[in-house]
């Protein structure tokens, strides 16, 4: 696990990641929008221990199917590790994941969704904004597959200000330093309408998760 | 695309196939035939109200059941409440000069800390559609704004919508207050955003849960009517 794996964002989008679990102990389980910076933590702190298995990302657009997805992912894999942890917050799920990893008796990361535990879920509810619309890097990355197009811009971008007419700024919240993904979500803002704020996170609380994770 | 010697002239149509071909053109989301037909049915003599219902809210009913079905996905609804908008904003004057019957009335707006207003603005619009007078308060309200606007407008519904699971919980701040405030049974309270469900409806203390903007009529004329009758016989 420790060299790098090369990694395609459409197959993390559409399919997730399986990948081979050699010697590991503790599967995360984890959404494929999350795939690029777990596999960065383990590189960087040789958790070797730990393996990863990806869902489609694109399950973030249909929240309701997430939870019977995580079940039956953990079920197929649960038996091959000493330990299961899922890598996904409530992500939209209105609290049904998380009853679905209480009944597993898995663990979960805290917080509503990806763009507070990245930004650190104390500080996120602290800023308390409404009419921010958030991108990650890999949802820059995807923008078209996970915005623009689910949203029929493509085919009618009229629609936009219906959709987007309450929002006033994109946050596009950076894990990594990379002006060139900076230049794309500023693209992202001005295609949406919307002013563009950069706001370096790192990994926030999901590095102080996973070493927790790592350590037990 | 059709060849212009295919083209549909809409005023050569008779009634019924033009009322049949609106309810084609909502479903393309077709906003500029939709005001033309509708001034063409006005010239003909039909009431704003028989327009309204006969043709776009008909029109509407079966873009909302192919959305349910998932035939349809939000961007043609879009389109298609787009297009219903171009006709209500030539009826809605001529609605309210000509007397229509009124159903009742509804106070609705999206919760505080939400801006999502697609499926609450597609509600107020088939609201109206089906007859009743909608103050629509737009989003991020607080409980304050709710009560305000019930005490200065008495309605019979509380429509209350909420697109995120972080917010969705405000709907019972606003109806717990209700309660405290010995209000609740004053009020029809429905909800409805992409997040919730029955269970959720009935755990926060609301009438009913709405799937859908079509549904949402349904409920509200079927509640209104049962509050009419209790009172009839109360």
């Amino acid at each position: 696990m420790a060299e790098r794996v090369k990694l395609n964002d459409s197959t993390l989008t559409t399919d997730g990641l399986t990948l081979p679990s050699v010697d590991a102990r503790v599967l995360l389980l984890a959404c494929g929008a999350l795939a690029h910076e777990i596999l960065a933590l383990i590189r960087v702190n040789g958790w070797s221990h730990l393996s990863l298995t990806c869902l489609p990302a694109i399950l973030h657009n249909h929240p309701d199917r997430i939870p019977d997805a995580v079940e039956a992912a953990v079920l197929k894999h649960r038996a091959d590790y000493d330990a299961v942890f899922v890598v996904y917050a409530d992500c939209g799920t209105g609290g049904q994941l998380k009853t679905v990893c209480d009944r597993l008796g898995v663990g979960m990361v805290e917080g509503p969704h990806c763009y507070s535990f990245f930004e650190g879920n104390d500080a996120f509810a602290e800023r308390g904004e409404v009419t921010s619309f958030f991108l990650t890097d890999f949802l820059v990355k995807q923008f078209d597959a996970f915005v623009w197009k689910p949203l029929g811009l493509d085919r009618h971008p009229d629609l936009r200000d219906m959709y987007f007419g309450n929002y006033e700024t994109l946050v596009y919240q950076a894990q990594t330093d990379d002006p060139a993904l900076t230049a794309k979500a500023q693209d992202c803002a001005a295609r949406l309408g919307l002013k563009f704020e950069r706001r370096f996170t790192g990994y926030g609380d999901l590095e102080t998760t996973l070493r927790a994770v790592a350590k037990d | 695309m059709a060849d212009e010697e295919d083209d549909i002239i809409l005023s050569e149509l008779p009634d019924d196939e033009l009322t049949l071909q609106m309810h084609d053109d909502l479903y393309d989301g077709l906003k500029e035939e939709i005001e033309e037909a509708v001034g063409i049915l006005l010239e003909r003599g039909w009431t704003p109200y028989d327009i309204l219902t006969k043709a776009l809210v008909a029109g509407m009913t079966v873009v909302g059941n192919d959305f349910r079905d998932g035939i349809l996905f939000v961007p043609e609804v879009l389109l298609a409440a787009n297009a219903m908008k171009g006709g209500m904003a030539i009826l809605k004057p001529l609605l309210v000069e000509t007397g229509a019957p009124r159903m009742g009335k509804m106070v609705i707006g999206t919760v505080k800390g939400d801006i999502h207003d697609i499926g609450k603005n597609l509600v107020s619009m088939m609201m109206e559609g089906a007859g009743f007078e909608v103050l629509d308060l737009g989003i991020n309200n607080s409980v304050d704004a709710y009560l305000e606007a019930l005490e200065s407008e008495q309605p019979d519904i509380l429509g209350m919508s909420a697109l995120l699971t972080t917010t969705m919980p405000y709907m019972k701040v606003v109806i717990d207050t209700l309660i405290e405030q010995g209000k609740r049974d004053d009020y029809i309270v429905l909800v409805g955003g992409a997040p919730l469900n029955e269970e959720f409806g009935k755990a926060i203390g609301a009438d009913a849960y709405c799937r859908d903007a079509a549904v949402a009529v349904e409920t509200a004329k079927e509640f209104v009517a049962r509050k009419h009758n209790q009172m009839a016989t109360g």
